[in-house]
């Protein structure tokens, strides 16, 4: 039994079918309403103001603070491959604008899950995965083990009525916690689909049962390849892949680097039996040859 | 086909979002490399004590134990300083979980650091030689673990520089700690008793250096960080200091007491930038995509190659 099924199995009968997003980024218009509806519900506090001039992003990268993240992507490229093209003055203008809603996977192998050594980090009965906030002590071993740099530590100040517990010797006025997508698990609980789902004007987001939106995805690729898009392909919806598929993939019109998505993702976790047996072999070398150094007796 | 952001690298040319990083750097500070140097004096300093005891050399023993013990009260204040929440630090103890390194370490730490630390007040006082034998015997099998989990823990993540390297990185980081506790002991410990620590340091140093070598090449383009940057600079201080350092005490360290000291302090600074090279290389990896986009795209290549 995997290690997903293992967690799953812990709820029994209040155990629930696996909850995910559909992100179907040929019909997303970059209007941001997944990123405001997501700030607004689960109350993340704003970090900064910049322009960064790429694009229509002034987000830039998923984090601690942004739990959606819309990517925009301008290219030379035409956006189908059947001679449509856009046109400007009359003449064909071979120019596509990407444009990519990004969330936490919710992967079936979770990184990040694995990682925490607290147990903040936990399965919920719809197979999500969520941080506990009153257990998390931002140790940050998920920050570096997660394959698509999704949970971040935040770095704001703490909430004033969380203040009496900064350790001011210390220097920690920090928040100090990670932070990323619950899957607005407290909505899932109340039977509600997640802010961004709600709140998308072009059902880019789609939320439901991850086998249902599985299906769907493969019927909404063969009708994207057959009207000609240039370059469709879905990402990260295939359970053998390096992290057991996500719970939140996608239909990208490019490689997923050009979203700043890793072509081949994989839970370090994988390696880690063959890391353990490597660390006990080195961890006997180091006492044997320390211990050989009292080889040729005590004296000089 | 090129674009925005397009990074290129000898041979090969791979698109990004505007060069930004895809996994994230650690959020680790200072604290986290000067740990995993305490630890492994520590961890080290704990089978030098206790093969010193075993043998009857109880001068080195003496020595072994303080700056084991010195480190081992080191180490949890350094990781405490280093949480988000510090007040929050029990919760490392709420779980003991085999798929996390940090969780496994700091149970490790736990059991060695407190033992060593019973050890060492018990010695001082000189009282309880029970169970001083006992907390001995402890510090004396748990101690190499925490000389060498800090490697599997770096090891276990997404950044390519230290993911990439999981066979050689548990390995390094005992050669390095074996180098350090020799040489931590080297500076307290008289000659005519100071042989096995002499020994730990100089053959510690040349094991790392073989095996920082062996590292860097098995990682090839993943590696190159190791020449960049603060990952560079602090590799380069390393290897003058350590080969300098035991070059002095196989010279000289058997006569000059000055001299086993100095090599010992070179070592220990040594084995310090080493951590401080690792740790910023990890840095220096996750900020370019291109370390974590090519060797996957080959990766997918393989598979495609291998599955037609």
């Amino acid at each position: 039994m995997s290690a997903y099924a293992d967690q799953a199995a812990t709820y029994r009968d209040e155990q629930k079918p696996r909850m995910g997003f559909f992100t179907d980024t040929t019909v997303c218009i970059g209007c941001k309403a997944c990123e405001v509806a997501c700030k607004e519900w689960n109350l993340i506090p704003e970090d900064g103001l910049e322009w960064t001039g790429e694009s229509y992003d002034n987000t830039s990268q998923l984090g601690a603070n942004s739990w959606r993240h819309v990517a925009f992507i301008e290219q030379n490229e035409p956006l189908k491959l059947n001679g449509e093209t856009a046109e400007l003055n009359g003449r064909p203008e071979p120019l596509r604008w990407l444009m990519e809603s990004d969330v936490c996977k919710h992967c079936t192998h979770a990184a990040c899950l694995d990682a925490c050594p607290t147990g903040a980090l936990f399965r919920t009965e719809f197979g999500t995965v969520v941080v506990q906030e009153d257990i998390c002590n931002g140790c940050g071993y998920c920050v570096p083990a997660c394959p698509f740099g999704v949970i971040d530590k935040r770095r704001l100040p703490r909430a004033p009525e969380d203040a009496p517990l900064a350790v001011p010797l210390l220097g920690k006025n920090e928040d100090g916690r990670v932070w990323k997508c619950t899957l607005c698990y407290d909505r899932l609980k109340g039977g509600h689909e997640p802010a961004c789902a709600k709140a998308c004007p072009t059902d880019s987001i789609q939320f439901g049962e991850l086998d249902e939106l599985r299906e769907r995805a493969e019927k909404r690729l063969e009708k994207v390849e057959s009207d000609g898009w240039n370059g469709a392909r879905l990402y990260g919806e295939d359970p053998n892949d390096g992290v057991g598929g996500f719970g939140a993939f996608f239909l990208l019109l490019d490689e997923p680097e050009v979203y700043g998505l890793p072509p081949d993702p994989v839970v370090p976790t994988r390696h880690l039996p063959r890391l353990w047996r490597t660390t006990a072999i080195a961890t006997a070398a180091t006492f044997v040859g320390i211990a050989a150094t009292f080889l040729g007796g005590r004296t000089r | 086909m090129t674009s925005k952001g397009s990074i290129t690298q000898v041979g090969a040319t791979i698109e990004s979002y505007y060069g930004r990083p895809i996994v994230k750097e650690p959020v680790w500070q200072p604290e986290i490399p000067f740990y995993f140097w305490t630890g492994g004096i520590a961890g080290a300093s704990s089978v030098l004590h206790g093969m010193a005891r075993v043998t009857g050399n109880d001068r080195l023993a003496k020595s072994a134990l303080y700056v084991g013990a010195v480190a081992d009260a080191a180490s949890p204040i350094l990781l405490i300083s280093d949480l988000g929440r510090p007040e929050r630090f029990l919760n490392m103890l709420r779980m003991f979980k085999v798929t996390s390194p940090m969780s496994v370490g700091s149970w490790i730490l736990v059991v060695s650091g407190g033992a060593s630390s019973t050890a060492a007040v018990l010695e001082l006082l000189g009282v309880l030689r029970p169970v001083k034998r006992l907390a001995e015997a402890m510090s004396f099998l748990s101690g190499p673990p925490l000389a060498t989990y800090t490697g599997a823990l770096i090891a276990n993540t997404a950044i390519p520089v230290w993911s990439e390297a999981r066979d050689e990185l548990p390995w390094l980081f005992g050669a390095s700690a074996a180098a350090s506790a020799g040489a931590a002991s080297l500076l307290f410990t008289p000659l005519e008793a100071a042989a096995p620590a002499r020994r730990s340091a100089v053959a510690g140093v040349v094991a790392e250096l073989g095996l920082m070598h062996a590292m860097e090449k098995k990682l090839g383009f993943v590696g190159e960080v190791y020449k960049q940057g603060e990952a560079g600079r602090y590799g380069r201080l390393s290897k003058v200091l350590t080969a300098t350092g035991a070059a002095l005490v196989a010279w000289r360290g058997r006569r000059s007491r000055a001299a086993a000291a100095a090599g010992g302090a070179l070592v220990l600074a040594g084995e310090l930038a080493l951590r401080w090279s690792v740790f910023k290389a990890g840095f220096q990896s996750a900020r370019d995509p291109k370390y974590t986009v090519l060797p996957q795209k080959e990766r997918l290549r393989t598979k495609k190659g291998a599955g037609s």
